[in-house]
């Protein structure tokens, strides 16, 4: 069997399959790529040809125009695409909507590049499908053993509690607007909460993208343009870096809620001003990844973007080889 | 323990003082007696433990590899945090300790104990739920509450003016139920001297044999018996009965017997006991009547509960509290005489002459009820009535736990640093059928008593001898060819129907590893049953 490197490497534009000739979600223009999902650190514009899923295509059209690469192939969950001798099939991560690994199959050898994942149930997306790989490229971002995320439905109970507690006042919710926006409003919606919800500008075109998917959303409405005190007893859902901003001093008396896996941690929640920190997040927590690796138990591991010593020191205690790759340009996951 | 973690992590967030009230008002509210008195006394500063962390951080790292650990610890910055986020829980392996319990087990362990209670409740808790448990006990809750804002929400909870409350605040002690019961209006306004109030008890510390017998002369020292009931304090005073656990629970609900009994002007304290012709019941005829909202007429009949009383605290008016206990020993044995009640009897005295002779006591107790007693009780003549455990003036010296040989049959991995390792051990005794045939029962779980080392070969031993696997349980070769031999310690033995031995013991750890020791030679089910509590 030819080594991993190979078959994939790392380059200063990202990974790089020197078989197939395409990158996986470069951070630089090149001619062909790869993208796993729309998260704008993993999809830029710019790029030769891109294959990646038609939600990830979707979003990104919406993010950066119809003409954000000259070429762009659509390939669904499951489809087998060749690439000179690579077989490249796009299998569901569980992260957001059209997010996918990029499974590469090369003269008998399997490769996973998971993208960003998560393993647990997501109302607005497939859920992570494992697949049996030689070589098992894993993303980071919560890969320490302080990242044990509890239920997503008993954060949200959090908030609806506050929400009670406190009638006079506006919960504004800090979340991504690709992804945990829409499964907040899920969430929500699960919980049993019917009444409309109030949505930043910032929000409107990836929940519309969304809807168009199949994913129901609800009764959702315009917060920008209202009046001063406006809104008690609502919940309005805004970009985290709205939160503490101008913006949100037209609400009544505001309580700051962020939705995200760092507020696991009470001096990132404090760093932001959060009052209301809800544990929800759309990577996999130390649990998720230790156990998929566990699950899937690949010859061979790399760990980038994130906190990859920790990794690799579980990978050394339980006899899993492993390597950091160091890919510029993923920053700390806004999530 | 849940609502008063989500408390203490809202309070931390919170900024302002009015959402502070809100918060407390709505939690003072809802949360049961004497939870709520207790968060009360944390919040204020009025209970404390002031725990040294660095056990909490050997503990973690027992748990997790060290450098995981110090990875974690960077990154977070707080030790406590750290800690309750990194640790592994072990869902099922405990119930989750409510705030109460983990007050009373504080105030009554002894340093030595507070390490492994705290693994206990760490394993039973989510993560909200350690970092409030670790933050209690380092004395750190810091969550911007002052004596001043809970007093504002206790107003407003029960709609009264602040002065009102502050003029008895003084006179009120933690859990405070007089006073909800008050700010709920199902009772008056406390008087600053309130009759019927809990009065803080005296604990007594674990004797230490090696030093402790060196140190203190036997002829300072009364003992008496450590009876295996509940402690309790029964106060009637101005026509207010009350009957309190050790902690200032109000248990009256579940003892009217006992209530009606209370015909006198003062304050004991003693052991509640099941009473059976004037004798001891063990511990487990006593379980029958705890934790119950109330008593009907046949359980009462036919589990009579009283007290057998060791302390005289009131005396009508007079505090005795401050007198020696030979005094107030005197006053009681005379306060007891003088009740004449079938229901509320007198821990008697065991005269001895010497530490030897009575050890040989504690060892042989003599007929009647000490020889259910948990051990002995050592008080010095001279010590007055001071609430906590200081050390000296009182001692318990329990007798040894009970040991028996048993045999493992499963195991399972282990979490943190040992989470390479099959380090969970259920064993069993043996049991004959009808036929006449033994087999093995497993009878409890032992996760703690041994080394590193013998870790390493208990694993190697498990690896070795799997006969079937389960998930993360191994079933390890056991019968009467094959087996190893584990002594297990443990501190007491019930009925259990949950159990498919029909026991569960009480604190099980490895004592020692009988490599030597066939497994047919270990202890048969009777042998266990014989050691019921
Ligand atoms: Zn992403
Ligand atoms: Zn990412």
């Amino acid at each position: 069997m030819a080594g991993f490197r190979q078959l994939l490497r790392n380059t200063p534009e990202g990974l790089y399959c020197p078989p197939g000739d395409f990158h996986i979600d470069p951070v630089r223009p090149v001619p062909r790529a790869i993208i796993t999902h729309g998260h704008s650190d993993h999809a830029r514009s710019g790029h030769g040809a891109v294959l990646a899923t038609p939600q990830t295509l979707a979003i990104m059209a919406a993010r950066y125009g119809a003409d954000f690469a000259e070429k762009s192939e659509a390939a669904s969950y499951g489809q087998r695409v060749t690439r000179n001798a690579v077989e490249v099939t796009l299998m569901p991560a569980g992260h957001v909507l059209g997010s996918a690994q990029a499974v590469l199959r090369w003269k008998g050898m399997t490769a996973v590049i998971s993208g960003d994942y998560k393993r647990r149930r997501d109302p607005t997306c497939p859920l992570f499908e494992p697949v049996p790989c030689n070589l098992f490229v894993s993303e980071a971002t919560f890969g320490l053993p302080v990242f044990r995320f509890p239920d997503a439905s008993d954060e949200v109970a959090k908030l609806l509690k506050s929400v009670s507690l406190f009638p006079e006042r506006t919960h504004l919710v800090g979340a991504y607007a690709l992804g945990k926006a829409q499964r907040i409003i899920c969430l929500l919606r699960e919980a049993g909460y019917q009444k409309t919800l109030y949505m930043h500008g910032a929000m409107d075109s990836m929940n519309a993208l969304y809807q168009a998917d199949g994913v129901s959303l609800g009764p959702l409405a315009p917060a920008t343009g209202a009046a001063k005190n406006a809104l008690p007893g609502e919940i309005v859902i805004a970009p985290p870096s709205a939160i503490a901003d101008k913006w949100a001093r037209r609400f009544a008396d505001p309580i700051p809620a962020f939705a995200s896996g760092w507020m696991m941690v009470r001096a990132r929640a404090r760093q932001r001003h959060v009052e209301l920190p809800l544990v929800v997040s759309d990577h996999a927590d130390w649990d998720e990844l230790t156990e998929t690796f566990t699950e899937l138990k690949p010859e061979e591991l790399w760990i980038t973007h994130g906190s990859e010593e920790a990794l690799l020191r579980w990978a050394a205690l339980n006899d899993v080889s492993a390597t950091a790759l160091e890919i510029a340009g993923y920053e700390d996951e806004d999530e | 323990m849940k609502a008063f973690a989500r408390l203490l992590d809202q309070l931390a967030f919170t900024p302002s003082r009015n959402a502070k009230l809100t918060l407390l008002r709505e939690y003072l509210g809802h949360a049961p007696d004497p939870e709520r008195g207790w968060a009360l006394a944390a919040l204020t500063g009025a209970l404390r433990f002031d725990a040294k962390p660095g056990f909490i951080r050997k503990a973690a790292e027992a748990r997790l590899d060290p450098q995981l650990f110090a990875l974690s610890y960077d990154f977070v910055g707080d030790l406590a945090e750290t800690v309750a986020l990194v640790w592994p829980a072990r869902p099922g392996a405990n119930r989750e300790p409510e705030l109460p319990e983990v007050v009373e087990a504080l105030r009554t362990a002894s340093r030595r104990e507070v390490p492994q209670l705290l693994e206990r409740w760490l394993d039973a808790l989510d993560a909200a739920g350690r970092w409030a448990l670790l933050k209690l006990l380092t004395g750190g809750l810091r969550v911007g509450v002052s004596a001043r804002l809970a007093k504002q929400a206790l107003a407003t909870l029960g709609d009264v003016p602040v002065g009102d409350i502050e003029e008895i605040w003084h006179s009120q002690e933690p859990p405070y139920g007089d006073l909800f019961a008050w700010l709920e209006k199902r009772s008056e306004r406390p008087s600053a001297d309130a009759p019927g109030r809990f009065r803080p008890v005296m604990l007594a510390q674990a004797i230490d044999e090696a030093t402790d017998f060196a140190r203190y002369d036997a002829a300072d020292y009364a003992a008496e018996w450590k009876w295996d009931g509940i402690r309790v304090q029964a106060a009637s005073e101005a026509g207010q009965r009350r009957l309190y656990s050790r902690t200032g629970e109000d248990i009256a609900a579940a003892f009217p017997d006992v209530m009606a009994a209370l015909t006198f002007d003062g304050v004991i304290d003693g052991e509640l006991l099941i009473f059976n012709k004037g004798h001891a019941a063990p511990f487990g005829d006593l379980q029958q009547r705890l934790n119950r909202k109330a008593a009907d007429a046949k359980l009462m009949a036919r589990f009579p509960a009283g007290i057998r009383t060791y302390d005289l605290l009131m005396d009508g008016a007079e505090d005795l509290r401050a007198l020696p206990f030979a005094e107030r020993r005197q006053r009681l044995e005379a306060f007891i005489a003088k009740l004449g009640s079938d229901r509320i009897d007198l821990s008697p005295l065991q005269p001895f002459a010497s530490w030897d002779e009575l050890a040989a006591l504690r060892a042989n107790p003599p007929e009647g009820d000490p020889q259910i007693a948990e051990g002995l009780m050592l008080k010095r003549w001279d010590s007055i009535y001071e609430p906590g455990r200081p050390k000296g003036p009182w001692f318990k010296w329990k007798r040894d736990p009970h040991l028996i040989d048993a045999v493992l049959m499963y195991a399972q991995r282990g979490h943190g640093k040992r989470s390479g390792y099959y380090s969970d051990y259920t064993f069993g005794v043996w049991r004959e059928d009808a036929n006449g045939d033994r087999s093995l029962t497993p009878v409890g779980k032992a996760y703690f008593g041994f080394t590193d080392e013998e870790l390493k070969r208990l694993d190697k031993f498990v690896r070795d001898n799997t006969i079937a696997r389960f998930g993360p349980v191994r079933s390890v070769r056991a019968d009467k060819d094959f087996g190893l031999v584990l002594e297990i310690a443990f501190e007491g033995l019930q009925r259990s129907s949950r159990h498919k031995s029909g026991v569960a013991m009480r604190f099980p750890r490895v004592n020692r590893i009988r490599w030597d020791k066939p497994a047919r030679e270990a202890d048969e089910l009777p042998t266990l049953e014989r050691m019921l509590d």
